[in-house]
């Protein structure tokens, strides 16, 4: 038999029972839809979420004071956590291969100009802060790069702190009260808008050592790392590694690299589409049932037709082939009118919810086309083989 | 041609053996014309389902052209049936979806013959049945007389050498029935084997030879 007219003897005989062929393959195309709905959705999040997290660059090192030990417990006596200083952080600027490296200490305070006051995050960094956070200087200028230990009180205002406390006014040269503390505003930053339900613009940038002195704190939160693109990650973390052991004695500080936690973020999202996914396959399954209840009930009304095809000549396995050959042409057809359903519920879902992210990979459609099809081949396998194997002899004699 | 010796079918039926057929012996030469008759039950259709390879005996060996076909696995014997053997059956079992010339195709298709030729084919049967003009309307669009003529073009589209007929005439009237025994006749003289089985003592009296058949034997032929 030839594949064209394989082709031609199942479009026949899904032609001959349009309503039930088109109420089978539903059942598939609404499993496919399913599928490419909630895995665009999945993906769409994903890239989302990674693309909040990879616009500071990908290229980052966080250094973080303390070390995660596997047998926990408290230090107690036999030691404390050395806190990570500002000394630290200019030390590793000097490293080769690092571009710059930031203190990092945030917190929240009231900030007061002319008699108003609103409570802020408070940021304290260094005169790189504004290339960690990948955001920009409307006006004027940002904290410059001098001496972190004899920092004057300068401060830089997020759009939104600006906006409230300066209304209408040029900020630049005013004095503000941060806890307490007079402050000489600098520079205003752009808007940066909210990143995972942060705002970032109600913000205030001063220099680190101000902030670990407003916060009381010993030491700082963080050092933002950059190192160079195109320089070996490994070697970086053990420049870094020796240096800070070198300095404290002990490795008591945690180096976290964005790429790998980039990597983690990206496995869990990729679970999760998954998950939703695999939800979406269990309807696609209640659509292979459909099929094959099709099939079965097809091979019991056609059992004459089989039984002159053998008499014509026809081998076991080419009733196997026909009857497997339309399952298959149900589920691939029902499969691409879910495809086609999915992406165009997908789109519009992102056209009326724009905050919706939806993205779908060409390798989903294809994935999910082809589960469709071995969908459709799985549930004809029962009912074709049943028809391959009917006795020619009983099978005519049914009318 | 065709050789039965000592054959004998006989089916399971409420865990009793029932003989169907016993101990067959018959020898059908190329180009013969032969009618089966005898009462329903002897064992008519057996014997030609036997000798269209839809059945295998219980024993003993079906010769065709010589060879021992009884030894032939599943797929040998689809082949055999494809390429000597053609059917026409009582009810006409035409595919109702498919179209007249699409009927007449389907041994072809089956047998994997390139389009062109299958085209030919197809059109020099149509025309020889006079149903070019009916070549595209489906079955339950076609009069009783057409649906059997459809499947005698069916039948012979593969050059068959023995074409077996079972009651072709049965569901047709006398006059239909007797233009349908017309054209199966004219095909044996194309030297194809035409065995028919009928009740019918009029049509298969016509037959050159004729086997009568009770209780599962032959008991007597007739040569004319």
């Amino acid at each position: 038999m030839l594949f064209p007219d394989l082709i031609r003897l199942t479009t026949s005989s899904f032609l001959a029972y349009r309503m039930r062929s088109f109420l089978t393959g539903l059942g598939i195309a609404i499993g496919i839809t399913a599928v490419i709905l909630l895995t665009s959705i999945g993906e769409g999040l994903h890239q989302f979420v990674l693309a909040e997290f990879s616009q500071f660059g990908t290229n980052l090192i966080s250094i973080q004071p303390g070390k995660t030990q596997t047998q926990g417990g408290n230090v107690g006596i036999f030691g404390s956590v050395k806190t990570i200083s500002i000394e630290d952080a200019q030390a590793l600027r000097r490293l080769p291969n690092v571009e710059y490296a930031d203190p990092s200490v945030s917190g929240n305070a009231e900030v007061r100009f002319n008699g108003k006051t609103r409570r802020t995050m408070v940021i304290g960094g260094g005169h790189d802060l504004p290339r960690v956070m990948a955001s920009l200087v409307q006006t004027g200028s940002f904290l410059p790069d001098e001496d972190p230990t004899q920092a004057r009180a300068l401060v830089v205002l997020g759009s939104k702190v600006r906006q409230e406390l300066f209304a209408g006014q040029n900020p630049l040269g005013s004095y503000l009260r941060i806890g307490g503390q007079r402050y000489r505003v600098i520079g205003v930053m752009e808007a940066k808008g909210q990143m995972l339900g942060f705002d970032l613009d109600d913000t205030v940038y001063i220099p680190a050592a101000r902030a670990l002195e407003l916060f009381n704190r010993p030491g700082l939160m963080e050092i933002h790392l950059s190192y160079k693109s195109g320089a070996d990650l490994q070697s970086v973390l053990r420049s870094i590694t020796t240096l800070l052991i070198d300095r404290h004695g002990r490795e008591d500080f945690t180096l976290v690299p964005q790429e790998k936690a980039l990597e983690v973020l990206g496995s869990v999202l990729d679970v999760i589409t998954f998950a939703v996914g695999a939800l979406g396959g269990i309807s696609l399954l209640v659509g292979g049932v459909g099929i094959l209840t099709i099939m079965t009930m097809a091979v019991t009304e056609r059992t004459a037709e089989i039984g002159l095809l053998r008499a014509l000549g026809a081998r076991e396995s080419q009733v196997l082939t026909l009857f497997l050959g339309e399952a298959m042409l149900l589920s691939a057809l029902g499969g691409l009118a879910g495809l086609a359903l999915g992406v165009g519920i997908a789109q519009g879902l992102h056209l009326f919810i724009p905050a919706l992210p939806v993205h779908t990979p060409w390798l989903f459609a294809v994935l999910a086309e082809l589960s469709a099809i071995s969908i459709g081949l799985a549930a004809g396998v029962m009912p074709a083989r049943r028809a391959a194997r009917l006795d020619p002899v009983e099978a005519l004699r049914t009318e | 041609m065709i050789q039965f010796e000592n054959v004998s079918r006989s089916f399971m039926v409420g865990g009793q053996e029932v003989a169907a057929l016993r101990d067959i012996n018959l020898s059908i030469a190329a180009g013969d014309y032969v009618s089966i008759m005898g009462p329903s039950g002897s064992g008519k259709s057996t014997l030609l389902n036997l000798i269209g390879l839809l059945d295998r005996p219980s024993s003993g060996i079906y010769k065709l052209d010589g060879g021992n076909v009884t030894a032939l696995n599943d797929e040998q014997q689809a082949r055999v049936r494809s390429e000597k053997i053609g059917f026409v059956f009582q009810s006409f079992h035409l595919v109702p979806r498919l179209t007249a010339a699409m009927n007449i195709e389907l041994p072809l298709i089956l047998a994997g013959i390139p389009v062109p030729e299958r085209r030919m084919r197809v059109a020099q049967l149509l025309q020889n049945y006079g149903l070019t003009d009916r070549a595209d309307h489906r079955p339950d669009q076609l009069s009783g007389g057409q649906r059997q003529r459809v499947a005698i073009a069916r039948a012979t589209s593969m050059h068959p050498s023995v074409l077996l007929a079972d009651e072709p005439t049965g569901n047709l009237d006398q006059t239909t029935g007797r233009e349908v025994i017309n054209l199966l006749e004219q095909l044996t003289e194309q030297n194809v084997t035409l065995i028919l089985v009928t009740h019918d003592p009029a049509i298969g009296g016509r037959a050159k030879r004729q086997l009568h058949m009770v209780d599962g034997q032959i008991v007597s032929k007739t040569e004319t």
